[in-house]
């Protein structure tokens, strides 16, 4: 009988710490210890807290280890598996009063609710049975066998399920208009071009759950009436594209894809279309002229691709996690999923937490938590005793919230309108040693070389407004320059094409409003504050300090540092200085100033 | 359908549903500018130049896509709408290469009226610049990106027109290029070298590679004798470099500027129309009966004649081998008129005025050189010869008619005139293959069915008791299905006539530019043009190529007959496969 189920995190997070190479080392030592008939070892999805990969999780347990290395094995099969001691300094679960908690109740998933993410970290990925032993498929056989197009639509409609991928709009709504159009042939597309920086939920739903998204698809598909589906990912997810192939060759060969799936006479199939790795290609216009083999350039809306999408045809557009929540939505009812998170902002989201924080990697939480929960209660707050500052959600179309906004109930209306957004749920966190201005640069250069280049405000208007900041971050920003900012970003919030551009001065707005000190810091005092700006920053010796040993001009890389060895005090030679911080490294007695 | 209404600054009008806001302003006499728009052929709204306010709505739209609807109010001059407009030309602005003063487009550059009628008075913007390409190795036409203002019209042009697509968008951002793959020079691409291109372009990005300066070396240098001829399409759209109206016929006025240049002689490319008449009807008599290989294919439109050679080497042997007039003409003043005059042929300078970029292209051609020597020595577009006049001091529009040197090669029949036009060539075929073939004069000279400026012509000519099919096709894109059939062997026709450009040589890669003002209006320029070119079709006393006298002189005293062995020697070429990429 089976005792123990070793469950190790194929993600791509935990890949590349060698996740491959333990499962083998387990059943190497499994079987050492004469165990085999007891336990299993599995490879399966993201158990979450990336940042201390890879993970092993133990059923039924509720034991999780982290950075495991296949030195560790031996250890944990003998003591944990053998003799019942789980190894405690390898643990991820709190220990309370000298009693080790259940990994639920463990404060990275206290709070975590996983819908999306569900069964990720517990099924194989690459083995349909264990989804189908999970429920898998049982919505979408609801679905064909029992329900009408319009009652999906109108469950989709109730449960108040709002895209994930950025803007918000209610998954039913879209699901609606394409129903209504009177076109015999129509298309429902996944983007999975996650392009956002810092945000990877959509790879690791296809990576742990796949059957999910192609599920979720398929009783799209029903209801609006379409019968071919694209998943359009970025090449550069090789794990979950591999992943997705498995899953749509075991579902077809379990007559979940194909013609007439559950003898209902609906047919569905769907293939696998590859990005290059282009952001603008999550705009849902660029992708469907990708899908077409063109080049991934936005399109005038409307037509709105509910109306006139892939092949000019009505066709829906979904992000991963949106259709990751659509067959718990079937079988569970819209009134379960209404009832988490806020009115308006239904269920849960998931945020890829990183930056400075000590728990970075992805968590699922009900909407309504507040970013204090989050950051945290479950993140654990900043790093190295350093000052929380900033934190930037919704990427480069985002902004930030600071230390007043932490009680904020997280919700799409409510992030927007202190001037930030949702996004597809990136969570930077950012500490006192974050300049701000320096932050907005580098969302704008992102922009830069992401925009498609086709219409001239976002082409050659974010260069420009990333040319402002930096004038800002090397001093040479003066109130005009503020002036400017405002208004050229204005000029690009209406006038751009399409959502990229529109949003792309937000940053700089956000950083604008939240941290105008520190914007006129650097254009008043010339200082930069967080000691971010090179440009702004020298580096001096306390001649009252300084020993006169001339460590700091050994390690100077480009010999700006000169003085007599015991004799006097050494002087950095500012024209030459590049500002590297060798030197307050290697001074012992904290003679060397950063101003 | 039903009309909905739409109130634009606060006045209400009448529009059709799905009618872009840009369409009902211009029907009501409402400007707006634009910059990448262009009617059928651009609607990408990629330029965000033609933004308007729509009440209710936070952001702007580009009213050359937004399309209206029922009570719909726009202020297309709110003063959002006028400042947006500005900041976005400055933004173009602050990445275009300024050098204005010396750039080919000085005077009828769009961007440059769109900046005085938005008001940009100021370098708003400063800042780096895209890293620029400049490639002026392909013999026709130059691109430089440093003053492409990304528009994508050019895209649209070899795309849509053409059905080519050499060019395209790459790169990504701020360094986004719109160029041939890989941004490759057009001479190591599949490019045909029509310049469809340089006429949509609103700035000096795409030009043609200007030999104006060796016709000035030529026409200073006393050891030189400077012949110069001028194709028919020219006289059709030369007076638009002077601002007078689309479609005014300036043969005369051209011949007396050319003279007043100092060009030694002044000859009509119609002549060399008539001689390749004389050429390829025969040669197309002799293939039908002779067994031959059919559908012939007209071999006028060196364009064609690359893309052929490039896209469809399997059907070269469809092509005529007869050269192009101009460089028939070419030949025989190199020829007989050098012997004729006694003047060496090295001392002899040929100069064509041409409507077409592909022509200097074909000048250089080593498949046409006789004894190692080019027909044509260099070759200039309507443009460059109107900046010529200019340069020259001559206030063209008050000059006199002048005839063309008569000597020689002086007369030119109807028929030649409308080698300008699509179906020319054709028209001109038929009327001297029916009165060779069924051996008359007969007064059967228009056939309408092959005429036209827009679309696929073909019809069904019975001569001499045979039914010959014939099929006019102007742009790559018309060509394209008919060639296919040919290949498939499936094709119904006896003779193709195949221009490269839209419209035939009238709308040529080096006419005039037609500003998007224009092409964007209800005027038809290619129409105007070709009516211009049938006028002076009906009003010569010979309409047909084989009664000109002076070629019936030339092959008695030197050609001998039509497609002779001298002839072959002079006035045929043959072609070869190219690589579409080297």
């Amino acid at each position: 009988m089976e005792r123990i189920q070793v469950v190790v995190c194929a993600g791509t997070g935990c890949t590349i710490g060698n996740s491959g190479e333990l499962i083998e080392k387990f059943k190497e030592e499994i079987k050492h210890a004469g165990l085999e008939n007891e336990i299993s070892v599995k490879k399966t999805g993201c158990l979450g807290l990336c940042g201390v990969g890879p993970n092993v999780a133990v059923y039924p347990d509720n034991i999780i280890y982290k950075t495991v290395s296949v030195d560790d094995i031996k250890e944990i099969v003998t003591e944990h598996f053998l003799k019942g001691r789980p190894v405690q300094r390898k643990m991820l679960n709190d220990v309370k009063d000298g009693k080790v908690l259940d990994i639920n109740h463990s404060s990275f998933y206290a709070k975590q609710k996983r819908i999306a993410l569900n069964n990720c970290g517990v099924i194989d990925p690459e083995n349909i049975e264990e989804y189908i032993a999970k429920d898998g498929y049982q919505a979408l056989a609801k679905v064909l066998t029992s329900m009408s197009k319009q009652e999906v639509i109108d469950e989709v409609l109730a449960s108040g399920l709002r895209g994930r991928g950025g803007g918000g709009f209610p998954a039913g709504k879209k699901w609606q208009f394409a129903h209504d159009q009177q076109e015999k042939q129509k298309y429902v597309i996944c983007n999975a071009d996650e392009g956002d920086p810092g945000a990877f939920m959509d790879r690791s739903i296809l990576e742990g759950n796949p059957h999910s998204v192609i599920e979720a698809m398929a009783i799209a598909a029903y209801a609006i009436g379409a019968n071919y589906g694209y998943i359009y990912i970025r090449a550069e997810y090789p794990i979950a594209v591999q992943r997705l192939e498995v899953a749509i060759d075991q579902a077809r060969e379990h007559g979940l894809l194909g013609d007439d799936i559950f003898g209902s006479g609906f047919d569905f199939d769907l293939e696998i279309r590859l990005g290059a790795g282009a952001f603008v290609c999550g705009e849902e216009t660029a992708l469907i002229r990708s899908i077409e083999g063109h080049r991934g350039m936005p399109q005038p809306k409307p037509p709105f691709p509910a109306v006139s999408g892939v092949w000019g045809k009505p066709t829906i557009i979904n992000n991963v996690e949106t259709y990751a929540n659509i067959a718990q939505i079937i079988l569970k009812g819209s009134a379960w999923f209404a009832s988490i998170g806020t009115p308006a902002s239904t269920g849960t989201k998931v945020f890829a937490l990183g930056g400075k924080i000590k728990n970075t990697g992805l968590v699922e939480v009900p909407m309504g938590t507040t970013l204090r929960e989050v950051i945290y209660d479950i993140g654990g707050g900043c790093p190295n005793g350093k000052e929380f500052k900033a934190v930037q959600t919704g990427g480069p179309s985002g902004g930030c919230l600071t230390k007043e906004h932490l009680d904020t109930p997280i919700g799409f209306d409510e992030l927007l309108s202190l001037g930030s957004m949702m996004g597809s749920g990136g969570m930077i966190v950012l500490d006192e040693d974050n300049c701000m201005v320096d932050v907005a640069r580098f969302y704008l250069d992102f922009i830069v070389d992401e925009s498609c280049g086709k219409c001239t405000p976002c082409r050659i208007g974010t260069k420009r407004l990333y040319e402002l900041l930096e004038s800002i971050t090397k001093g040479e920003g003066t109130q005009e320059t503020i002036d400017e900012l405002l208004n050229l970003s204005q000029v690009i919030k209406d006038t751009s094409l399409c959502g990229l551009g529109q949003t792309a001065p937000n940053p700089v707005l956000s950083t604008l409003r939240l941290f105008a000190d520190e914007y006129q810091a650097h254009i008043e005092d010339k200082k930069c504050p967080a000691g971010v700006c090179k440009e702004l920053l020298s580096y001096i010796i306390d001649p009252e300090l300084c020993r006169k040993c001339g460590l700091c001009a050994k390690q100077c890389p480009v010999g700006a540092i000169s003085g007599e060895l015991g004799k006097t005090a050494f002087v950095i030679d500012q024209e030459k200085c590049i500002k590297c911080g060798q030197c307050v490294k290697a001074c012992h007695f904290k003679a060397i100033e950063r101003r | 359908m039903e009309k909905i209404k739409v109130k634009i600054n606060n006045r209400e009008y009448l529009a059709n549903p799905g009618q872009t806001i840009l369409d009902v302003a211009r029907e009501n006499n409402i400007h707006i500018p634009t910059l990448c728009h262009l009617k059928d052929l651009t609607g990408t709204g990629s330029c965000r130049v033609c933004q308007v306010e729509i009440k209710g709505m936070n952001k702007l739209v580009a009213s050359c896509v937004y399309p209206v609807a029922d009570g719909m109010e726009i202020k297309t001059n709110s003063k959002k709408a006028l400042d947006a407009r500005k900041q976005i030309l400055e933004l173009i602005v602050s990445n275009h290469s300024k050098d204005c003063l010396s750039c080919i487009r000085n005077t009828n550059c769009e961007l440059q009226r769109l900046c005085q009628e938005t008001g940009v008075r100021e370098d708003a913007y400063a800042g780096a610049k895209t890293t620029p390409t400049f490639d002026d190795v392909a013999p026709g036409i130059v691109r430089d990106t440093s003053k492409c203002i990304l528009c994508g019209r050019c895209v649209a042009a070899c795309q849509k027109m053409q059905g080519i697509g050499i060019l395209g968008f790459q790169n990504r951002g701020f360094k986004t290029k719109i160029g041939p793959v890989y941004d490759r020079s057009f001479a190591d691409v599949n490019c045909i070298q029509c310049g469809q291109c340089i006429n949509v372009c609103p700035v000096g990005a795409l030009y043609e590679k200007e030999e104006i300066h060796y016709v000035i070396d030529a026409l200073d240098d006393p050891d030189k004798y400077v012949v110069v001829q001028t194709a028919p399409a020219v006289r059709a759209s030369l007076g638009e470099e002077f601002s007078m109206p689309i479609g005014t016929r300036v043969t005369g006025k051209m011949v007396s500027a050319l003279k007043l240049m100092g060009f030694d002689r002044v000859y009509d490319t119609n002549f060399g129309a008539d001689l390749t008449i004389m050429e390829e009807a025969n040669e197309f008599i002799n293939r039908v009966k002779n067994g031959g290989v059919l559908p012939q294919i007209t071999s006028c439109s060196p364009g064609w004649v690359n893309y052929c050679e490039m896209e469809y080497p399997e059907l070269l042997d469809n092509l005529s081998t007869c050269k192009s007039p101009h460089m028939m003409l070419g030949a025989m003043i190199k020829s007989r008129f050098a012997d004729i005059n006694n003047i060496p042929k090295e001392k002899i300078v040929t100069v064509s005025i041409m409507p077409c970029t592909a022509k200097k292209g074909e000048a250089r051609r080593e498949e046409n050189l006789v004894d190692g020597v080019q027909d044509i020595d260099y070759v200039l577009t309507t443009r460059e010869l109107g900046k010529l006049i200019k340069m020259y001091g001559i206030d063209f529009k008050a000059l006199e008619d002048e005839k063309y040197d008569q000597d020689l090669f002086g007369e030119y029949t109807g028929a030649a005139v409308i080698f300008g036009v699509s179906g020319g060539v054709m028209e001109a075929a038929l009327r001297t293959a029916k009165d060779v073939l069924e051996d008359g004069d007969f007064q059967q000279l228009e056939y309408t069915q092959v005429r036209g400026e827009h679309g696929l012509k073909e019809a069904s000519i019975e001569i001499a008791g045979t039914v010959i099919n014939v099929a006019v096709a102007h742009s790559m894109k018309l060509a394209k299905p008919l060639l296919e059939d040919i290949k498939n062997g499936v094709s119904k026709y006896h003779f193709i006539e195949i221009m490269g450009c839209p419209g035939g040589c009238v709308n040529g890669g080096g006419q005039s530019y037609v500003p998007a003002q224009i092409r964007n209006s209800n005027i038809d320029y290619m129409t105007l043009r070709a009516k211009a070119l049938y006028a002076e079709d009906e009003a010569q006393p010979v309409r047909k190529s084989h009664l000109n006298t002076q070629i019936q002189a030339l092959y008695k005293e030197f050609l001998k007959e039509p497609n002779s062995d001298v002839a072959h020697h002079y006035l045929h070429t043959h072609y070869h496969k190219k690589p579409r990429f080297k």
